[in-house]
């Protein structure tokens, strides 16, 4: 049986200062380092890169004497008590939700790092001079060739063969992006005047360039081979997907997700098959995102077409015969049997009008604005201000946010997602990671995703392995926290 | 495959429950997506006083570091 998928997502965000200094590596530490102090919390908490394996590769080799190690690039960098990382990465800011158990979980997470950056903003608006502003936006591209990523990371058996996988899930990659793409105003693709394509389906998919590789930043393939499980090695994976666009749409990301987790269940109980395996999917991903009719056909291995429909159309009917034999409880039951109902919701409404799905998919809603502001004011394609409207449906400025205003439906309260800026989820190692740096900040030196470092004024420092992402949650370690009043009290009874 | 995507669509069509669940959630979408066209117009009314005042150097100003 497919392995329960704890999953998470990590969101780097462009950032631009205004009317001060515009240094991007600085503005995100300032970002950070505003809402940490503001928050008081984990301030004295590192990121501990003992286990961190970037260069390692999946196809089994590592690639150390190839690229520089990406870690090093890491400034900033905080555990915050919801579980969740936030640092910056390369030049941008970039939270990394904790880990959860189901698509609604990613979205709860997702939303409570969108309110993090939103009142980072604010608090590091206050230390700069006056009329100064640092504004972020929720994108993956500035429309001027430079890409940043929102990516996915899902828990997957190490005896599932990688290249199995790798070419079971690229037809779901290339084609999902009909209801997960955020659209695009423009053309990125090298070599290709911005203004050829007036309008995308994807923000990131000019970017692709392998089918299958280790790279992130330069030559990106749709599936990415980081080998790093940040988990026992012996039985886990994680994939880590490059391939989304970052999503304002809540019903977006919990498709994205939801559906993505579904079909790497039914990789894992070797039930997808290989009908649908694509004859060429770099090509493809562009394709399916220069064409918002969704009428192109892209090529199978088998020889013959399909469009991005109809691969879908295909994913999901392999999944409703899944679910009947198998049952879905490696995604969570309930809300997995929701992400099939609203799958089922998306395409059918996609087929019939792609603009009927603007509540839910981005790149709809964004186009409608597009259109009815080139209607109204008789704007050419690809017009500036038409790529204005483009930016500012990611900012996260509220007052500025053109998504807020769209008639996007939610998932989740700001209640909830406000709460989840400093809860850890209950369901995964996230609890304790969380709840130690709530209730024990003093005593943590050092917290990564799979161990704790205690210092609690005996020698040696205490590491905490945390290789099982499902232990550590409110059922196994809650009580004992609760009733533990010291960290020394706690490692006592844990036995460490 | 051509023929497999006809006999899976008509396999979808055929299947009365499930193309009536899909039907009604269609209509769903449609009297959704009415409420967003008004939606839309009345974002469309009120975006200039939302757009950047000077929106075409705000997007040329717009220049990010590549990342991951």
């Amino acid at each position: 049986m497919a392995l329960p998928k704890v999953l998470g997502i990590e969101t780097e965000y462009g950032i631009l200062v205004r009317g001060g200094d515009n240094n991007p590596v600085s503005a995100s530490s300032l970002l950070i380092n505003a809402y940490v102090a503001a928050q008081r919390e984990a301030s004295r908490v590192g990121w501990d890169y003992e286990d961190e394996q970037p260069t390692n590769d999946a196809r089994g080799y590592s690639m150390d004497e190839s690229i520089a190690p990406e870690v090093e690039t890491t400034l900033v960098n905080a555990v915050l008590t919801n579980g969740a990382r936030y640092y910056v990465d390369h030049a941008h800011p970039e939270i990394s939700t904790p880990e959860v158990t189901n698509a609604r979980e990613v979205v709860v997470w997702d939303r409570a790092a969108d309110e993090i950056v939103r009142d980072s903003m604010t608090y590091a608006g206050e230390l700069l001079d006056d009329g100064a502003e640092v504004i972020i936006h929720k994108n993956n591209s500035d429309g001027k060739g430079n890409s940043y990523g929102c990516h996915e990371n899902y828990l997957v058996a190490r005896e599932l063969p990688f290249g199995r996988l790798t070419s079971q899930i690229t037809p779901h990659f290339v084609t999902r992006q009909i209801f997960t793409g955020a659209g695009k105003v423009g053309c990125e693709l090298p070599g290709r005047p911005h203004d050829d394509i007036g309008y995308q389906i994807s923000q990131r998919a000019d970017f692709f360039e392998e089918e299958v590789g280790l790279e992130t930043t330069l030559k990106r393939p749709i599936v990415n081979t980081r080998d790093e499980p940040h988990a026992d090695p012996q039985k886990y994976r994680r994939l880590h997907v490059i391939v989304g666009d970052a999503n304002m749409s809540e019903v977006a990301t919990y498709l994205k997700v939801g559906t993505t987790a579904i079909i790497l269940s039914m990789i894992e109980d070797d039930e997808l098959g290989d009908d649908w395996i694509l004859g060429n999917p770099v090509p493809a991903i562009r394709q399916v995102s220069h064409d918002p009719s969704l009428r192109q056909t892209i090529m199978l291995r088998n020889g013959s077409r399909a469009t991005a429909l109809e691969v879908q159309w295909g994913l999901f009917e392999r999944a409703q015969k899944y679910v009947q034999a198998c049952g879905l409880d490696s995604v969570g039951a309930d809300v997995g049997a929701d992400v099939m109902a609203k799958w089922e919701q998306v395409l059918a409404g996609l087929e019939r009008d792609p603009d009927s799905m603007g509540h839910w998919v981005d790149w709809v809603a964004k186009k409608r604005i597009v259109d009815g502001y080139a209607d109204r004011h008789g704007l050419q394609p690809g017009a500036t201000r038409l790529k204005a409207i483009d930016l500012q449906y990611h900012d996260m400025r509220p007052d500025k946010c053109l998504a807020s205003r769209a008639g996007l439906d939610t998932l989740v309260t700001v209640d909830e997602a406000r709460r989840a800026m400093t809860a850890p989820p209950e369901t995964t190692r996230a609890y304790f990671r969380g709840r130690c740096l709530e209730k024990y900040p003093d005593d943590i030196v050092a917290a990564n995703w799979d161990s704790m470092v205690f210092d609690i004024g005996r020698d040696p420092l205490r590491r905490v392995p945390m290789m099982e992402p499902l232990r550590g949650t409110a059922d196994h370690v809650g009580t004992l926290i609760d009733s533990s009043a010291t960290a020394r009290e706690l490692l006592d009874r844990l036995g460490q | 495959m051509a023929e497999r995507i006809q006999k899976s669509k008509t396999t979808r069509d055929k299947s009365e429950s499930t193309a009536a669940d899909t039907d009604n959630a269609a209509d769903a979408v449609t009297e959704t997506g009415e409420k967003i066209k008004a939606d839309i117009d009345d974002l469309l009314d009120e975006i200039d006083d939302v757009l950047e005042t000077n929106a075409e150097d705000f997007v040329k100003s717009y220049v990010q570091k590549g990342g991951q």
